[in-house]
Order: structure tokens, then C-alpha cells, then sequence
């Protein structure tokens, strides 16, 4: 019998596209990143999570299926939710299906049937099927990743990721924006020098990067994008014409149905995408007998999403302006994403840039692919190549009257690093409460509340006599640290982080408790299976060998030994614990030893016979 | 390893100058990363991995701070003990307060576009005056020249502002 070694090298890092719509992961597969498929064969994992009314939770291709059966248990586009508050998503609960749950506050709850997920753990779902699916593939556990996030992503939604990663039992050892992901994808062995503009429109959001090339080094000298914009928006427009037509027609509102909407959206979308290649394509809805057909020209289709595609530009500009480039300057423009299929993305890009724009790597998978680079960058075997990135948003504390006092600019290299010294405003006051902000705007309340840091057991004195030193770093993720000390005694100042959004450290710790149960019980199951496999050959083996003529060439003890471990193999299968199985398969295997040498000598003997003749 | 606490001339192993070759500021800029960048440490230990994102958040910081000559001759000004507060207004001198007093007026009684060219003429007149001061701090070193770039920071802020204040966009 043979024994495959599998090299399973214990920094093993892969690299996950966690996408809007689909998500990948890919690996560097001797020097070449490479998307790695599932057991369907498909590489696209679309990111829909789905509660099967008997409990078991499904996600990727599985869970699109139940989309449309099981509506209300399921779940597409959560990407949407990560890192944000019930106040802020109250735009997308008009268009998307998203139950919340009751007394969700700075942590949203989302409803699957009878239970309630936070966006992380439902985001954790998708990331353990692609774990899983890395697993099959390379034969060995994977336990190390980088993701990907969009550049314009906040420090809420890049920790609500990593969050989502622990969950999942990875080890996330970068968040690695989108955009520079494709860069690296594409620069791994083509220009040396260069400026590269990035346009990447996804499913859900927009991101735009210019970079220095130099040698090896992705410089980023600037990022912007929308959170909010991409090919979802252009889906919404054409359900809600196609959802009037059908009022019209029909005389009947299916909007109410998420069966309906759900079938009607994948309807509208298989229209979208034959426009990106047809003049024209066809909206075909199926719903309780009745048909709803509609013929789109593409024509009409862009005069529908122009002004969402127009969305994108406003950022381009200020993304140039803040690069200090003008488009004259940019010597190759990279297409990411599903959506920079549609022509009318790829001429807007195209006049906006006045370069051609390349699309040599599917649009869909460059960024695992550039995820896998940064892996093996990571892993030390990926030389030469260097990413700096920036953070995309100004990071400030409120100072008096709400205003924003801005201590790290956007567009800065990571990691970032600023110091500031608070004192007490008041005798004997013993903490100092600072409010850390993100964003571009004048004051606190029209930016995005990232943490009230809490400056605890200040020793009591006079105000304005206390000195404390506070150091805020943004590290390579995009995620902000904040250490503070007593300039005076030179000792560390505790803080309370109390985050606005997201998760507590305490929170995460009991949900990757959890789920190690859950994860335990998956890894145990495929061990299970995989002895069965392993069983039902070894079975089927045997079986054929006793009808060999060797099977002859034995003693009446020695078949004996063989009938007696096929019988307790037979009963071992059943078993639930994957070592009985293997340890029947391996007494069958050492009965078998001497049937096995015997039939390679008959078979040797056969060969050398027919020689002779 | 690097000086952590080290001024960020020291920290790129450059003088205390003002006038600085950009092309040579980047390529250390580059050599350090290449050095210090936390990706080259994922393998390390905890300790390894800390002090690459301290140094390199230092040379991030200090490449920042060096590349354009307005915050380079201000941190300078900073780690030469020079007070360099948010308003400044203290140190202004009376000239210069009434000539923003007059522009003030302009500005309010003819609109923007009428003043907003005399503001950037205003600003370009003090930024070759200023590469003049830096020229003359990096001969001598002396601390007089410090006072004056600082006085000539000072009416080039106050000019910045009156020129957002007209917030003209200037879009590509």
C-alpha cells in the first residue's frame, strides 16, 4: 500500500478574499498564488450563511441554494454590517433582507430563523468553510491567514474582521487592504517602476488606490472610496423597476415576499451580467405561475446605473489630488471586482485615467490571489516584495466644544504613530476620559466614534499638574493601539478601551470558545469520513484479492486472520470515533500483508510465463 | 537595532538641516523599510515583532514629517525647544496682525476671487523668503535664524488660513 507524505509545514499562511457577495481563499502554490476550489470545484464561495430548520449551519454554495427555500434563515451581504451600529444601517434595511434583532445596539444581531448571530460569527461561517475547503485541498490543518478589507474600511469594521477571523479558530496575521492586494497580484513579476491607480468596485463597496512602485516596494500614496457602493446598488435599481413593472402587470406587491425578492434578485442579476457581453439580455421572474419577462437593452441599462458608476469618480479625483498625481502621471490602471465587467465601469475608468485599463487577471479572484502574495510574504517565502500601505482615514480626539483636533492625517504609511499629553482640568481628579474619532470632518459628531479610552488611577493633585502621556499607534492592520504613561513617573497608566462599535475582547474570547466546540466536532467529523473512505477501499480490496488465485496460496490460518479483520473492520466502521476505524483498517492491512506479496508473485510468475510462450 | 527616542534627523542618519535632497530622503526611507517593516518579523518573536512596529512607526513618522519643508522646518523648530502652539498669536507682530485685518475686510466686502490671488502671492513671497532662512540656518546652525523661520511660519499660517477662507476648490 502506499503512504503519501504530505508536507504540511506548520506556517502554512493563506490568504482570504472575504467578499461582499463571494469570498476565496488561495495559497502560494510553489511561488504562484492560486486560488484553491472547493469540493464542488468551484472556487467562488458565495458569502450566504444559511440555519437549516435542523439546526446545522451551512454556508457558500450550499447556503445560495437555501437562499431562495429557506429566506428567513438565511443570510447574504453581511459584509455590510461589520463594524457598524443599528443607527447606521438603517439605509440598507430598506434593500436588503437583514432581520435585526431586537435591543441590538452598538453590536447589531442578526436573526437566522430561531437564533441570533453577530455580524463576526456569521462572516466566521464563511471563513471556516474556506478553512475547510484550504484543508481538503493542501491535506493539513490551516490555522494562519491574511484577509483582505476594503482600503476605505474603518477601524470597527477591520477589527469586527479580524474578530470574525478568531472566531473561526485563524490566526489573522494581516488585514491587507483590497486594492493593494490586486496590486501585488499583478506587480508580482511585471513593472519595476510606476504609478498604478487600483479601481476596485465590488459587490458592496468601492475602493480606489494609487501606488509607487519601486523595485519590489508598493508604496501607497493615497486611498479613497465609498464603504457603500458598488454592483449591489446596480441591483436594487434594476429590482425595484423590475418590482413596479410586476405591480403594474400583475395587479400584486411581491415586494413583501423575501422569497420572491430573493428569486427576482438572482433573476436581475444573471440579466445583469449577459448585458456585460450582450447588447441586450432578458429579465425572466417565475413566481406561482405567473411569468414576468422584460428585455433590457444595454443602452437603457446604462442610462439606469450611470449615476451610480459616476459615484465612483468624485473619489478617483480627490484620490489623485491627494497622491499628487495627475492622470497624465499613472502608467497602468489595475480592474478589480465583479462589477468593472460592465463596460460602461471600464470606458468611465478609462477616459477618468486616459490609460487602458488591465484586466489580464480575473477580476473576481485577483484579490486572493494578491491575499496569497502577502501570505507568503509573511511566510518568508515571497522575497523582495514590500507592501506600505496607509490608513485611509484621519484619526482625531475631541478636544473642547466638540471640536476635532487631527493627530494622525489619512493617507499616512502604516504603521502611524502620534503622542499627545492630557492633564486633569479640575483638583484631585483621578481619571481623563479621551474620545478617539476617525474621519475628515470639523467635529466629533459628524465623524465616526471609534473609543472612549479611559485614563484610570491618576494620583490626586492639583489640576493641570498631571502629565500623562498618551501614545496612539495605528499598526500594519489599519487597527489603532493606545498606551498611555505618567510623564512624571515615567510608570504605564492603565486604560479602559470602551469601543463605540464592535465587540469587548471578552465578548470574542466567549465566542471562539464556542466555537472550538463547533470546530472540534467538525474536525472529528472529517476525520471520521475520511477513515470511512479509507475503510470502504481497503474492503472493496480485500474483497477482490480473496477471488484472486493467490487468496489459494495461503494457510487456512492466515485466511482465517483475514476474515476474522474484515469482519471486526466491518463492525468498527460504524463506530463514531475515527480511531477504532483506523485501528481495524490497520490489523487488516498486516492480515493482508502476505495475500498482498503473494499476488504481486503470481502476477510476476503470469508476466514471466507469458514471456516463455 | 534603532534608537527609538531618537529625533527623526538622527533616526534617518541625516544632519539637522532644512534643505534636504528628497530622491536621497526616499531611498532611505526604503532601505529602512526593507529593514524595519513588520512583515519581515511575523516569524519572530513577540519581542522582535514589538520593536518592528515601534521603529518602523518611528521612520513612517519621521519620513512624514521630513518630506515637505513646512512640517520638517517645524519639527525641527519643535526639537529645538521652540514653543510652536496652535495659535501662535502672541509672537505675531502688529504689522502682520493689521494687514490681516485689512485682507479680512477685502475679503469680506469684495468676495473671494477678488483677494484669493494676492493671498497666494502673498504665501509664494514667504516661501522663498523662508528657502532663503533655511539656506542660512543650514551654514550657520544659529539660533537667531530659527526665530525668524518661526516668525515667517507664523504669517504663512495666518496667509493659509485667509486662503482656505476663500475656499476656492482646486480640483484636478
Amino acid at each position: 500500500m502506499f503512504q503519501i507524505e504530505f508536507d504540511s509545514p506548520s506556517d502554512r499562511v493563506v490568504g482570504i478574499d472575504l467578499g461582499t457577495t463571494n469570498s476565496l481563499v488561495a495559497w502560494m502554490n510553489l511561488g504562484r498564488p492560486e486560488v484553491i476550489e472547493g469540493e464542488d470545484g468551484e472556487k467562488l464561495v458565495p458569502s450566504v450563511v444559511s440555519l437549516l430548520p435542523g439546526g446545522e449551519i451551512i454556508a457558500g454554495n450550499a447556503a445560495r441554494a437555501a437562499l431562495i427555500d429557506y429566506p428567513d434563515r438565511s443570510i447574504y451581504s453581511v459584509k455590510r454590517l461589520m463594524g457598524r451600529g443599528v443607527a447606521d444601517v438603517q439605509d440598507e434595511l430598506k434593500l436588503f433582507p437583514f432581520r435585526i434583532a431586537e435591543g441590538s445596539e452598538s453590536v447589531i444581531r442578526v436573526a437566522l430563523g430561531e437564533k441570533t448571530f453577530t455580524p463576526p460569527e456569521i462572516s466566521a461561517f464563511i471563513l471556516r468553510q474556506l478553512k475547510k475547503n484550504a484543508e481538503e485541498a493542501l491535506g493539513g490543518p490551516v490555522t494562519k491567514a491574511v484577509i483582505t478589507v476594503p482600503a476605505y474600511f474603518n477601524d470597527a469594521q477591520r477589527q469586527a474582521t479580524r474578530d470574525a477571523g478568531r472566531i473561526a479558530g485563524l490566526e489573522v496575521l494581516r488585514l491587507v487592504n483590497e486594492p493593494t492586494a490586486a496590486a501585488l497580484a499583478y506587480g508580482i513579476d511585471k513593472r519595476k517602476e510606476g504609478i498604478v491607480a487600483v479601481y476596485d468596485l465590488g459587490g458592496g463597496t468601492f475602493d480606489i488606490s494609487i501606488l509607487k512602485l519601486h523595485d519590489g516596494i508598493f508604496e501607497v500614496l493615497a486611498t479613497n472610496g465609498d464603504t457603500h457602493l458598488g454592483g449591489d446598488d446596480i441591483d436594487n435599481r434594476l429590482i425595484r423597476i423590475a418590482l413596479e413593472d410586476i405591480q403594474s402587470e400583475w395587479q400584486e406587491d411581491v415586494s413583501h415576499s423575501g422569497e420572491a425578492v430573493q428569486t427576482l434578485r438572482q433573476d436581475v442579476i444573471r440579466a445583469k451580467e449577459a448585458l456585460s457581453f450582450a447588447p441586450t439580455a432578458r429579465i425572466e421572474f417565475d413566481w406561482h405561475g405567473k411569468q414576468y419577462r422584460r428585455e433590457i437593452a444595454r443602452e437603457l441599462f446604462e442610462n439606469l446605473i450611470r449615476d451610480i458608476v459616476d459615484r465612483t469618480l468624485g473619489p478617483c479625483r480627490d484620490c489623485m489630488k491627494d497622491a499628487g498625481v495627475t492622470p497624465e502621471q499613472i502608467d497602468e490602471v489595475v480592474l478589480v471586482g465583479g462589477s468593472t465587467r460592465i463596460p460602461l465601469v471600464r470606458s468611465a475608468v478609462e477616459v477618468l485615467f486616459r490609460a487602458r485599463p488591465h484586466t489580464e487577471l480575473n477580476p473576481d479572484e485577483v484579490v486572493a490571489l494578491g491575499a496569497a502574495v502577502q501570505a507568503g510574504i509573511l511566510a518568508g517565502t515571497v522575497e523582495n516584495q514590500l507592501l506600505l500601505d496607509v490608513t485611509p482615514l484621519s484619526l482625531g480626539i475631541e478636544v473642547y466644544g466638540g471640536v476635532v483636533s487631527k493627530i494622525i492625517h489619512r493617507n499616512s504609511t502604516i504603521p502611524a504613530s502620534a503622542g499627545e499629553t492630557f492633564t486633569t482640568g479640575v483638583d484631585g481628579q483621578t481619571n481623563v476620559l479621551i474620545h478617539v474619532v476617525q474621519g475628515e470632518r470639523e467635529l466629533a459628531k459628524d465623524c465616526r466614534s471609534l473609543a472612549r479610552f479611559d485614563l484610570k488611577g491618576i494620583e490626586p493633585m492639583t489640576a493641570g499638574f498631571a502629565r500623562i502621556e498618551v501614545r496612539f499607534l495605528i499598526d500594519a492592520n489599519g487597527i489603532l493601539n493606545v498606551t498611555a504613561r505618567d510623564a512624571r513617573t515615567g510608570k504605564e497608566q492603565s486604560v479602559e478601551v470602551k469601543p463605540s462599535y464592535g465587540l469587548t475582547d471578552e465578548q470574542v474570547e466567549a465566542m471562539i470558545e464556542a466555537s472550538i466546540d463547533n470546530a472540534e466536532a467538525d474536525y472529528r467529523a472529517a476525520q471520521l469520513a475520511g477513515a470511512r473512505v479509507d475503510a470502504d477501499n481497503i474492503l472493496a480490496a480485500t474483497d477482490k484479492a480473496k477471488r484472486n488465485e493467490a487468496w489459494r496460496t495461503l494457510t487456512d490460518l492466515e485466511r482465517a486472520a483475514v476474515d476474522e479483520a474484515v469482519k471486526q473492520l466491518q463492525t468498527a466502521y460504524h463506530a463514531e470515533d475515527h480511531n477504532t476505524i483506523r485501528k481495524a483498517i490497520d490489523t487488516l492491512n498486516e492480515a493482508t500483508h502476505k495475500l498482498a506479496e503473494n499476488m504481486m508473485n503470481t502476477a510476476v510468475n503470469t508476466a514471466l510465463k507469458g514471456t516463455r510462450v | 537595532m534603532k534608537n527609538l527616542q531618537a529625533d527623526y534627523f538622527e533616526f534617518l542618519e541625516l544632519p539637522r538641516n532644512l534643505t534636504i535632497d528628497l530622491k536621497d530622503l526616499e531611498k532611505r526611507f526604503y532601505t529602512l523599510s526593507r529593514q524595519l517593516h513588520p512583515d519581515l518579523y511575523a516569524r519572530k518573536s513577540a519581542a522582535e515583532r514589538d520593536y518592528a512596529l515601534e521603529a518602523s512607526a518611528v521612520l513612517n513618522d519621521a519620513y512624514r514629517a521630513l518630506k515637505d519643508p513646512i512640517s520638517r522646518a517645524l519639527y525641527l523648530l519643535k526639537i529645538e525647544g521652540f514653543d510652536i502652539g496652535e495659535q501662535g498669536t502672541k509672537d505675531v507682530p502688529q504689522e502682520l496682525l493689521e494687514e490681516v485685518f485689512e485682507l479680512n475686510m477685502a475679503l469680506e466686502e469684495d468676495g473671494p476671487e477678488s483677494v484669493q490671488g494676492r493671498f497666494v502671492e502673498m504665501r509664494e513671497a514667504v516661501d522663498a523668503e523662508l528657502l532663503h532662512r533655511f539656506a542660512a540656518w543650514d551654514a550657520t546652525h544659529a539660533r537667531d535664524t530659527l526665530n525668524e523661520i518661526r516668525a515667517l511660519l507664523n504669517r504663512r499660517r495666518y496667509i493659509t488660513n485667509l486662503i482656505d477662507k476663500t475656499n476656492v476648490p482646486d480640483r484636478v
